[in-house]
């Protein structure tokens, strides 16, 4: 087990490598860690989750609205069931608060019962219509005009940073090995595949494609041109923590034929999330914000939420869901040439991502792949950044044993020194103030770094897991904050 | 949200907190909550207590190495560091205990709610005051290296100052590149933590505090392409000379807005829009995002005590009282943002209205609002009690937002009656004081509706 952030790779034959660690990517790791293996995940970013993982809704989806009888039903609730186990297991912060989804119009009203009926066909059976009256009395600051609704009880909130970093540290600590930037630029196909990297060459008997955004590159590599990705870009507004009492549950539009359309919802962070936008791009690096996309998001939300535009905004972001002309995930196995494709995990990833590594591993399996006797896997236990169980800052016992946990640097989010050591110090140490902020929270508040700032590049630059030198992937890899390190630092 | 106060309000006693008993809590130890333990230590307060969350005492003086401190108030010209020891040296010199590293996170209950606030229950039928007999005791939680702890107190003195917008709250578009910075956080990394910031830099913003971020970006090496502010001319005060001498060789962008920061990785560049419609784009590795400021509110908040809508900052009365009995506010919480003397002033100035609190435990009942009409965009403080003291230097604190309609006179009415009127001397600008006299207020009816402040 080994995490590499530069030099060059090592000279074995792999077993499994897998491109991208992303949710998918590090979902399809782990789920490989079980079995006894020499596995690679290769990433061309410098952290993991650094794509569309790390840049989406959050929400824990139940499936209810998927197309029925699509492989992306079948993964998502399946998956669903997964992850909310295993979040349990490795303490990743889920809220299940619900999603309510409000009819503002006739013609939304006629769609409710459409909508339970497409639930059931996705074996989800707890949807049920409520009307204004319920509606109101469950989200009392909810914008007038509202309708009806739809109870759907089982969505839930979740974090995706730590549901990626929990797969891609048990995956190291099964043994696996992670290199990061490290982006794949070529293939020769053959026994074994040679793969050119930015970091120099790397073999491997068989390879997994889970290049979310650019899954379709490394498939034309392979000689297969299946599908194309189109971009979709989602842009996002977090608000305030003083937002979070306005909203219990996820507030959801009727979905339209673009997508699911602008929603609110709580994070497991205690803000408010507004968005996303659906709008289709060539630019597979277009993860900017826009001002016209800012202000539709605000146009929707004083009319979902009208108290939500008098609070302060956080952080504005957005991701690139991996669209593609089809309308369902592009899983393919291609056993001649020992090698699998991820494709096409658009707006449901983080919801589907373990039972797509599942099936994933079944289709190997079922290529003739050897992968040998599976075991337990250590469990992982994450550190919790969420709001729903006890912060380091308000345990007592935690602190007495080890004050550093008592000694906050990040006002905004009660982020103390101990928690940014030991980030610095974990199996996936994070290499930018990014990565640590994805790890513990820290800058990422109403304050956006005006006090803590400089504070936590010191503790950054000065932590046991020193600066990397980082040459930033060329692919897929954007938003990130890379290095501050050429320009800031003794 | 607080530690223990649950969204319902109620509370859960933390297993492991030790509980302390003081008599008057302040909140934050810049310049307003040391100058005001400083007072109440010396007048014999009792045991007076000053937390704060860094490590260092002193608040935003502490990274703000340019001298000018203390110029009016003290006589002598200081660095913003000295001044930050001036004030601690005087609190503990007189008695205060200052506890730093110690985050006060949220409160046992809500005062602003449990009662004994001006609109609340307690409140006498004719607005008049009360005893704040009845009411829950003022109780907060901490977190420190030395563990948590609930701190009663007899009075509570919020001094949590006032921060600038970050660039996602101006909801500034484009991409999230490193290189983007407050001045609060560029004066911390510069000065505090010696970090190299960048080479090139666009200042956003043009009150004095711009101008600060210009002082540090240039004593740090890095060249600083432009200057830009939507206002139609920068805010600096000229007679100070900085602006003047800064002036050279900045380029100030007027009537311009950015409308994206551009780059991946590390900034590339900020894209411009002027006055005339033109758009550009400055190279830069660098932007700073000045001024625009909020009040750091979030106690008060938490604690459900009225917030003035022009403010954000808790609603305070002429003698700091906010809405909830017991707990006083002072500094740049009440008016962001005003210099470091005006916030030590209100320090000392609340060192009277607490002790006479915690003589005789009576809160005014009923104060009555006072507001303020576009383009004004606010007014503090913004209670008043007809009975209670004239504020510090016997006038009002205003702000202007920018306007094309020239602002040549205030006028104050209540319910249509006029209180007083009166010509402004200077132009108003916008982001730069302006004063109204207090000339008016026994004028006012206490069972009256609120006072309303507008540009005659
Ligand atoms: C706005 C938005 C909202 C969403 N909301 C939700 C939601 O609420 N719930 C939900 O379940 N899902 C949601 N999703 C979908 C979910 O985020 C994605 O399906 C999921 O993150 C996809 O994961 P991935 O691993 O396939 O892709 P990515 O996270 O993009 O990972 C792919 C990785 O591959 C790397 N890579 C690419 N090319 C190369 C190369 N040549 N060499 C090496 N590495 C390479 C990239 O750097 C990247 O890290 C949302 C998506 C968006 C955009
Ligand atoms: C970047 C910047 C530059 C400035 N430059 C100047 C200048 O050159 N000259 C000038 O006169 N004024 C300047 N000002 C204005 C400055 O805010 C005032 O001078 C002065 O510092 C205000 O004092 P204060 O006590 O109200 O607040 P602050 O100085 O902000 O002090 C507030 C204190 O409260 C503490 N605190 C907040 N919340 C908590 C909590 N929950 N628990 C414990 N502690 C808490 C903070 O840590 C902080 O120390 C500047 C302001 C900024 C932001």
């Amino acid at each position: 087990m080994a995490v590499t952030t530069s030099g060059r790779l090592p000279d074995e034959v792999y077993d499994i490598v897998v491109i991208g660690a992303g949710v998918v990517g590090s979902a399809i790791a782990r789920e490989l860690g079980r079995h006894p293996l020499r596995i690679a995940l290769v990433e061309a970013s410098d952290d993991v989750g650094d794509g569309t993982s790390k840049a989406n809704t959050a929400i824990l989806h139940t499936g209810f609205d998927a197309v029925p009888g699509s492989l992306e039903s079948r993964l998502v609730r399946e998956g669903q069931r997964r992850l909310a186990a295993y979040a349990a297991e490795a303490g990743i912060p889920v809220e299940p608060v619900g999603a309510l989804l409000v009819a503002w119009d006739e013609e939304q009203l006629a769609a409710l019962p459409r909508l339970v009926e497409k639930a059931e066909r996705n074996g989800y059976h707890e949807a049920r219509i409520i009307g204004a009256d319920e509606l109101y009395a469950r989200e009392p600051f909810l914008g007038p005009g509202a309708l009806a609704g739809l109870d759907v009880p089982g969505e839930s909130i979740i974090c995706p940073w730590t549901t990626t970093l929990a797969y891609a540290t048990q995956a190291v600590r099964a043994g696996a090995d992670l290199h990061l930037n490290c982006p794949v630029s070529g293939i020769v196909a053959g026994s074994p595949h040679e793969l050119r990297t930015g970091r120099g060459p790397l073999r491997t008997h068989t390879l997994i494609n889970a290049a979310g955004l650019r899954a379709d590159e490394i498939d034309r590599m392979l000689g297969h041109a299946d599908f194309t990705v189109r971009p979709r870009r989602g842009q996002l507004m977090v608000f305030d923590k003083f937002a979070r009492d306005l909203v219990r549950h996820i507030l959801l539009p009727v979905p339209t034929a673009l997508g699911k359309g602008v929603l609110v919802a709580p994070t497991v962070y205690g803000n408010v999330l507004l968005g996303p936008t659906a709008e289709e791009l060539d630019d597979r690096t277009a993860t900017g914000s826009t001002a016209e996309g800012l202000a539709f998001l605000r146009e929707r939300g004083g009319r979902v939420l009208p108290a939500l535009l008098d609070e302060e905004v956080t952080a504005v972001y957005a991701g690139l869901r991996a669209a593609t002309e089809e309308d369902d995930y592009q899983i393919r196995c291609h056993p001649e040439q020992r090698y699998v494709t991820v494709g096409g995990i658009r707006s449901t990833g983080l919801t589907a991502s373990m039972a797509i590594a599942a099936h994933v591993v079944e289709l190997l399996a079922d290529a003739g792949q050897r992968l040998g006797t599976p075991r337990e896997l250590e469990p992982v236990r994450m550190p919790n950044i969420g709001e729903a169980f006890a912060r380091p800052y308000e345990r007592a016992e935690l602190i007495a044993a080890d004050p550093e946990y008592g000694r906050l640097v990040c006002h905004c989010e009660r982020v103390s020194r101990g928690e940014i050591r030991d980030a610095l110090a974990s199996t996936i140490a994070p290499s930018t103030p990014e990565g640590l902020r994805r790890r513990t929270r820290a800058r990422g508040g109403r304050c956006q770094g005006f006090y803590c700032g400089a504070a936590v590049r010191a503790l950054f630059t000065s932590g046991p897991a020193g600066p990397v030198p980082g040459t930033t992937g060329a692919a897929g890899a954007e938003g990130g904050e890379p290095s501050l390190r050429p320009e800031v630092g003794p | 949200m607080s530690a223990t106060t649950n969204r319902d309000g109620s509370t859960v006693p933390g297993p492991g907190r030790r509980a302390r008993t003081v008599d008057v809590l302040v909140i934050g130890a810049g310049p307003a909550g040391l100058a005001a333990a400083a007072r109440l230590a010396a007048a014999g307060a009792g045991a007076v207590e000053v937390v704060d969350r860094e490590e260092q005492a002193g608040g935003v003086p502490r990274h703000c190495f340019h001298s000018g401190f203390g110029l009016r108030e003290l006589r002598r010209p200081m660095s913003g560091p000295a001044y930050a020891r001036h004030w601690c040296d005087l609190a503990t010199g007189a008695g205060a205990a200052l506890r730093t590293g110690v985050s006060v996170t949220g409160w046992s209950g809500q005062p602003g709610r449990d009662g004994g606030t001006a609109q609340g229950r307690n409140a006498g039928p004719a607005g008049g005051p009360v005893r704040a007999e009845g009411r829950g005791p003022l109780v907060v939680d901490t977190t420190g290296p030395d563990g948590l702890e609930r701190v009663t107190a007899g009075a509570v003195v919020l001094a949590t100052g006032a921060r600038e917008r970050p660039r996602s709250a101006r909801l500034v578009p484009g991409t999230r590149p490193a290189g983007v910075f407050t001045t609060g956080e560029l004066q911390q990394a510069v000065h505090l933590h010696h970090q190299r910031v960048g080479l090139r830099a666009v200042v956003v913003g043009a009150e004095p505090v711009g101008y600060s971020a210009v002082r540090t970006l240039r004593g740090a090496g890095v060249e600083v392409a432009a200057m830009v502010t939507d206002q139609p001319r920068h805010q600096s005060s000229w007679a100070s000379g900085l602006g003047a001498r800064l002036h050279h060789r900045l380029p100030l962008l007027t009537g311009t807005t950015v409308t994206a920061l551009l780059g991946r990785g590390r900034l590339s560049g900020v894209a411009l829009r002027h006055a005339d419609g033109r758009t550009t784009t400055v190279a830069c590795d660098t932007v700073v995002f000045t001024g625009d400021w909020i009040p750091d509110h979030e106690l008060a908040r938490l604690g459900g005590i009225a917030l003035d809508r022009g403010t954000r900052g808790p609603a305070v009365d002429t003698a700091f009282r906010t809405a909830a009995a017991g707990v006083f506010a002072v500094g740049n919480l009440l008016h962001a943002v005003e210099p470091a003397g005006t916030a030590a002033r209100e320090g000392r100035l609340v060192a009277g209205p607490v002790l006479r609190y915690l003589a005789d435990g009576v809160w005014p009942g009923g104060q009555v609002p006072v507001e303020v009409d576009a383009p004004l965009r606010w007014v503090a403080p913004n209670r008043i009690d007809p009975r209670g003291p004239r504020p510090p230097l016997g006038r009002f604190t205003l702000r202007t937002a920018g306007t094309a309609r020239r602002l040549s006179a205030l006028v104050v009415t209540q319910d249509g009656r006029l209180l007083h009127r009166e010509r402004l001397r200077r132009a108003a600008v916008p982001n730069r004081p302006l004063y109204a006299s207090a000339d008016w207020m026994d004028r006012v009816r206490p069972d009256g509706g609120p006072v309303v402040i507008s540009a005659g």
